[in-house]
């Protein structure tokens, strides 16, 4: 197998240590506004907590039955940081390792626990917003109110935002800087030798 | 012929015409077209400045914004306010606790927001108690009366509160010459031999705005009416308006008008400090109360105070100077220079302006023509930088903006005249609709004015509104004073009889105003801090309710066993977070009033049961779309009734 361009190299270590970030950034972000809220609410999930207007948002989801927002409803919370630094782990000794193989395998990696985390962010969402106290003092029939998964979303009198906050950024860019030098690889660097 | 007759009638219609045009114009042609356009707020829009308005007689403290005139608060300050609960929850009661016992009410003429070399601050806002000697001082981070301080030695807390340049003091000066001293039974017809002035300086904690009585000059005997305090050059005196230097005791308006001439007192308050610092103070017994609100512990304590270091004035030279002015000065201004004071005798034609340079050469060269009770005085044209001549009827108050032009106010003549404070001019004058009081230039008192508008506070309004019967509103009025002409741009009714208001761009205050008050750092007692700590105890004939209040229930919401004759405390805890979510409590049949709890806040509400049955309350302000359902019931069972004592919410019979 060849090996990789210094470029690559220096590209997959830098992506690597630009990881570590998530533990110190917040990655995603739940916007919303109302009539009342016209500065908005505003929830950030961080790596391992959520901080922001967490209780006002408890406090007026709860006329509808939705559950009170708390780090302990999040397991995720507790290994989340573990499998970041685990994928900082085997960037750095994809680096070592210095094969095409490893980069394309990381590359892979690196997109599978990207979608993982969508869809339990998606499920925890659906389980949010669809499994109501029934005695809740609101009760619309046939209303969910799960928050939208990216983007923009209605719900009663609120407008829901979704979408990636500092550290989802990063881990986009990491995301799209290692396709891009993979592509390098393949496509141009793999045909100089 | 026709012609003539046809020509004839013309001439005579014009001719009746013009003398109709003739008959002097209403107040209804006075605002100019484009005067709507100046104080038009858009609705979601902020006012460009804070209007801070004495109440009066409603002892109350007015938020207003400007130019648009819309009330935003009333704050209560010396009188209970049973929207709010202030003056009858167990926590405020000690506010308005004195000397005399629980004074509900009184009289608040001047407001005097806090400075820092010169210039409006914005900290806080200081008030007086013009019947039962008092000062308060007001948070503009929370809109709240924090402290209550009496006065003691003093009959009627009129010249006050007026502060120095870096809010280093407060000061009261008495209106009312009282017997002072040990024996205060003597006759009223020994004035001039037993009654005494007494003017207070009150330190503040440049930190925490804690006030203290620090020295108070004992004065001669006749009225103190109003003060300032010096700046810049004049920073370290201050000076108050005296009338009533006949030293009369009845019928004053025939008795203390006899004099062609009363007094200013300049009062060099670093001489009085160098004397306190020598020790030359004497201690005296006296009584006054001293009452702080703690945002912590969300409740006011009161301490009764015994003794305050008194300086005599007329026992230590070099502390007071007499200024010889006309006729019953009532307003003292000091110019944003600090060079000029203005002096208003009400019943005088001129209005003299004293330069605090020439007070200074006439002291130096002992320039006298007298003295009163042994106190110097200075020879008036030694003192005066000029008079304004013809003025108008009745000058009161004086305010500065900051191109040297002075604005005051004309109670007989009911105007504002606009002159210059170097020139003596008498640049413009606007009539006032009636008979205005004081008025405010924003930061007019402070060394840094910020013009724009004058305000005036008027006394009668008549004709002016809507009639309400034989009580008419009282009202202020907003005129531009960008030009060289003051344009009338809005009349606006206001709460209570306006006297002294002063304005402060909104810049200053709104940025730091407090939203809520984080529940983790509250220390009342009785808080519950969460719906597991709520609960009832009993400790006697006192039940206490540790309640908790959230949108949009109260817990506990059922109680039991209360019985005939118990002191029930409601202690409500708001656990909301959020701003703007207060949340009232009201118990039926209760004889004091409602309490209103702030996001984080405590308060109690005291109710003694009279008679067996269930009562209901609920919560008072309109908190959540199911505010209508919050609410509860107490069950009040006869005097040693065996009813156990139970408290719950949201257990149903059937769960039982």
């Amino acid at each position: 197998m060849k090996k990789l361009n210094k470029i690559t190299r220096l590209v997959i270590v830098v992506a690597s240590l630009a990881m570590i970030s998530a533990l110190y950034v917040p990655l995603w972000q739940i916007l919303m506004w109302a009539p009342q809220y016209p500065e908005g609410l505003e929830m950030k999930i961080w790596i391992d907590n959520i901080s922001g207007d967490v209780k006002i948002i408890s406090a007026l989801n709860h006329y509808i039955g939705m559950k009170h927002i708390e780090v302990s409803m999040f397991p995720e919370f507790s290994y989340m940081k573990y499998i970041v630094m685990a994928l900082v782990g085997i960037g750095l000794l994809t680096a070592l390792v210095n094969k095409r193989w490893a980069l394309a395998g990381l590359v892979m990696l690196i997109t599978a626990t990207g979608i993982a985390a969508l869809v339990d962010f998606y499920l925890w969402g659906y389980d949010y917003g669809h499994n109501l106290d029934p005695s809740a003092p609101i009760v619309v029939p046939g209303m969910a109110y799960q928050p939208p998964l990216i983007g923009t979303k209605q719900l009663l009198n609120f407008t829901a935002y979704s979408g990636p906050d500092v550290g989802g950024w990063i881990f986009l860019f990491i995301g799209i800087a290692l396709y891009a030098v993979l592509a390098l690889e393949i496509f141009k660097f793999g045909k100089q030798k | 012929m026709k012609h003539n007759r046809i020509t004839l009638f013309i001439v005579l219609g014009l001719a009746l015409y013009a003398l109709n045009g003739c008959k002097p114009k209403g107040p209804a042609g006075v605002t100019t077209g484009d005067a709507a356009s100046k104080v038009y707020v858009a609705p979601g829009q902020y006012d460009e400045f804070y209007n801070l308005v004495s109440g009066g007689f409603n002892g109350q403290m007015a938020v207003y914004g400007l130019p648009s005139g819309r009330l935003f608060r009333n704050i209560p300050v010396f009188s209970v306010d049973p929207t709010s609960g202030y003056g009858y929850s167990e926590e405020t009661k000690a506010m308005l606790n004195t000397s005399h016992g629980f004074v509900p009410w009184d009289d608040l003429h001047h407001p005097a927001i806090s400075t820092t070399k010169g210039e409006h601050d914005g900290r806080w806002v200081f008030g007086n108690a013009n019947n039962t000697p008092r000062i308060a001082r007001i948070d503009l981070a929370t809109f709240r009366t924090e402290e209550i301080i009496e006065i003691p030695n003093s009959g009627g807390n009129h010249s006050s509160p007026f502060i120095t340049e870096n809010t280093e003091y407060v000061v009261a000066g008495t209106r009312f010459s009282v017997p002072l001293g040990e024996n205060r039974d003597v006759p009223i017809s020994s004035y001039k031999e037993n009654f005494k002035g007494s003017i207070s300086f009150i330190k503040v904690n440049p930190e925490t705005g804690r006030m203290n009585i620090e020295f108070q000059l004992r004065t001669p005997g006749f009225n103190y009416d109003l003060s300032r305090a010096g700046k810049g050059p004049s920073h370290g005196w201050f000076f108050f308006s005296c009338y009533n230097t006949e030293q009369a005791y009845t019928l004053l308006e025939v008795n203390a008008s006899r004099n062609d001439k009363d007094f200013i007192m300049a009062v060099n308050w670093k001489k009085a400090e160098e004397y306190l610092a020598a020790g030359k103070g004497k201690k005296e017994k006296v009584r006054y109360a001293h009452n702080v609100y703690d945002h912590k512990k969300h409740s006011a304590t009161s301490t009764i105070m015994e003794e305050v270091t008194v300086l005599d004035v007329m026992e230590l030279p070099d502390i007071v100077y007499f200024i010889p002015c006309p006729k019953s000065p009532h307003g003292c201004d000091v110019d944003p220079t600090g060079e000029y004071i203005v002096g208003s005798g009400k019943l005088a034609a001129v209005m003299p302006v004293f330069s605090f340079g020439k007070i200074q050469t006439a002291i130096a060269n002992k320039d006298y023509e007298g003295d009163f009770a042994g106190i110097p005085i200075i020879k008036y044209e030694s003192a005066l930088h000029g008079e304004v001549k013809k003025p108008g009827l009745g000058p009161l108050h004086t305010e500065f903006d900051a191109n040297g032009n002075a604005y005051t106010s004309f109670f007989v003549s009911s105007e504002i005249v606009k002159w210059n404070v170097k020139s003596l001019q008498v640049l413009d004058r606007v009539p006032t609709y009636y008979s205005i009081g004081h008025l405010c230039v924003p930061g007019g008192p402070t060394a840094k004015p910020h013009g724009k508008y004058v305000i005036a506070y008027n006394k009668i309004t008549k004709d002016r509104y809507l009639p309400t019967g034989p009580e008419l509103t009282q009202s202020a009025q907003l005129y531009s004073i960008d030009g060289d002409k003051m344009q009338l741009l809005l009349d606006f009714p206001t709460i209570g009889e306006p006297h002294y208001a002063e304005a402060i761009p909104a810049s200053l205050i709104k940025d730091r105003s407090v939203k809520i008050f984080p529940i983790e750092e509250n220390e009342h007692p009785y808080a519950a801090k969460g719906e597991k700590m709520a609960r009832v105890e009993r400790k006697g004939n006192d039940v206490h309710v540790y309640m908790t209040a959230i949108r949009s229930h109260l817990t506990p919401d059922n109680i039991e066993g209360i019985r005939v004759g118990d002191n029930v405390y409601f202690h409500v805890t708001n656990l909301e977070q959020d701003w703007d979510v207060p949340h009232g409590f009201a118990v039926k049949g209760a004889t004091n009033a409602e309490i209103l709890i702030m996001p984080g806040e405590t308060q109690t509400l005291l109710w003694k049961p009279l008679k067996a049955g269930v009562y209901p309350f609920y919560c008072t302000d309109f908190c959540s779309a199911l505010h209508q359902e919050m609410q509860g019931y107490a069950r009040v069972s006869p005097a040693g009734a065996t009813t156990p004592l139970k408290f719950s919410t949201g257990e149903t019979a059937s769960q039982k």
